[in-house]
């Protein structure tokens, strides 16, 4: 199974860059689970995000975030794992899951 | 001749659990379960099995392997070929030789209850499987539209097997945490069945029923002593032992200081302050122990005169310390104005004014510490709010007499 790590905090944290001793510790996650993860990837902030809806054949093209929430989607990882717990157990390895929450998606798969 | 009835319910979740395992598919399991239980009662009325359990397991093994094979024929789906395959191989060897059928309702109690699946799910999951409720009963039971909670059941399913939530008990670290969202369920099973708020009182007897049988079985089966777990049975024991008294026979609430106590079940009373104390000794003391000393404490007192009330108002307070509600924190009130008097208690229930304005339970309490201080216009305003606020006809009734007798 796959999965797709969300990890969703608030960005007003990284808006004057990353933190070294953080960045560190994503690199050891990364080290860590260097075997299930099979990609991922940090986001700039929802200050560059576009968004595209296309209704009656017209595409629309707004400004920012789909949703404004306090939280925003930062970066993500896909991982391989088994089942859900052990999906889980990465998701709370991620060093964003203390200061923001991760939401664990597994990846639809079409026979 | 057994009943199949009894059968039914002592042995659904046992058979159910150790099909979900080989199957690994709930609906598969439960269709063919339920089959299984139809051809008995044709089949039994004639000659009962030597023994009930494996024949209803292998007939259900049987009826899922037509199930995949039928299935197989239209869509020729792989993985349900190789599920056959190993049905056929391992399954039917291990069970035709010995009759012994695995319990694997550990594996299904966490299952159900795993905290990626919202709580009113786990809770109609784990009535459906382990205790072989049927969507109607459950339904009922919560007064619920049936498709209300088959849509609970479907999703909750539909995630299980989506999400790869697996069919495990979790890894050791993680039993605590895990067992906590377990207990939870079966306290709001429990709790649905004990309160008076609705419902025919046949259901919810046997809501509490199953609660108190689901504990029993997660001490038997979990490998290492778990306090809380022996807490919340001696919780729910103490509670349920006054069952018979808490409505008469036209139906009118009881409070506690008019039962009658003799009529209270002893051998649950017993057993539940032996299991109150052993869980203080092993500690750590967790929320259901203090519940839990608080209901041994009533059930101890050979009147309502001789119950601890200052005893009963320090647990409360150490329950507030690790549980800070507002609705712990009137309970607190309430056991200090029994210690104390009303008059200690009153500025407490008044301080919960914002939290509590919309509980019916708040505007009774202040009306009754009112009623106690004489200050009966106040009361009878009190009173007259919590009736507007309730939707419980007994506790509307309770209300209104006490009112009267006021007036």
């Amino acid at each position: 199974m796959q999965y797709l790590l969300l990890i969703y905090e608030n960005e007003k944290r990284f808006a004057t860059g990353y933190d070294p001793a953080e960045m560190k510790e994503y690199m050891a996650f990364g080290e860590t689970y260097g075997k299930a993860i099979k990609g991922g990837n940090a986001l700039q902030a929802t200050t560059t995000a576009t968004t595209v809806r296309v209704r009656d054949g017209k595409r629309l093209t707004t400004d920012g975030p789909f949703a404004e929430t306090k939280e925003q989607l930062g970066g993500y990882y896909l991982v391989e794992a088994n089942n859900l717990d052990d999906a889980i157990e990465i998701a709370g390895k991620i060093p964003g899951a203390r200061t923001g929450c991760v939401e664990v998606r597994p990846i639809e798969t079409f026979s | 001749m057994i009943e199949l009835e009894d059968v039914f319910r002592m042995e659904w979740g046992r058979i159910l659990s150790a099909l979900i395992s080989v199957l690994g598919d709930f609906d598969l399991a439960e269709e063919a379960l339920q089959e299984a239980f139809s051809c008995a009662v044709a089949e039994w009325a004639t000659e009962t099995p030597r023994n009930p359990r494996a024949w209803l397991y292998t007939t259900a093994r049987h009826k899922a392997i037509d199930t995949i094979r039928r299935r197989a024929n239209f869509a020729e789906k792989q993985t349900e070929l190789v599920v056959l395959e190993e049905l056929r191989t391992i399954g039917a060897a291990k069970i035709e030789e010995d009759s012994t059928v695995p319990d694997e309702r550990l594996r299904l109690i966490f299952t159900c209850c795993h905290p990626a699946l919202p709580p009113e799910a786990q809770v109609a999951l784990t009535l459906r499987t382990l205790c072989g409720l049927t969507t109607e009963e459950i339904a009922h039971a919560f007064l619920l539209p049936t498709p209300t909670i088959a849509q609970r059941l479907v999703r909750a399913k539909t995630k299980i097997r989506k999400a790869a939530i697996p069919y495990r008990v979790p890894l050791a670290p993680d039993v605590p945490e895990r067992l906590s969202v377990v207990m939870a369920v079966v306290y709001l099973v429990f709790n649905e069945g004990y309160a008076a708020a609705h419902g025919d009182a046949l259901v919810r007897h046997e809501l509490c029923t199953e609660a108190i049988r689901l504990t029993r079985l997660l001490r038997a089966l979990l490998q290492a002593p778990y306090p809380e777990l022996d807490a919340l049975l001696a919780l729910m024991l103490l509670h349920d032992s006054r069952r018979s008294t808490r409505v008469n026979a036209d139906g009118e609430l009881v409070l506690l200081a008019d039962q009658d106590r003799t009529r209270w079940n002893q051998a649950q009373i017993d057993e539940g302050c032996a299991l109150v104390q052993s869980a203080f000794q092993a500690g750590p003391i967790g929320p259901y122990a203090i519940e839990a000393a608080i209901a041994a404490l009533h059930a101890k007192a050979a009147c309502p005169e001789e119950t601890d009330w200052s005893q009963i108002s320090a647990l409360y307070g150490r329950l507030f310390a690790l549980h800070r509600s507002p609705v712990v924190a009137l309970n607190h009130a309430v056991a200090l104005s029994m210690a104390e008097g009303p008059e200690a208690a009153l500025p407490l229930v008044e301080a919960l004014q914002s939290a509590l304005e919309d509980y019916h339970l708040w505007h009774a309490t202040r009306a009754d510490l009112l009623r106690r201080l004489g200050r009966t216009t106040e009361a009878v305003c009190c009173y007259q709010r919590a009736l507007e606020l309730t939707q419980n006809e007994v506790e509307r009734r309770f209300l209104n007499r006490r009112l009267e007798e006021l007036s």
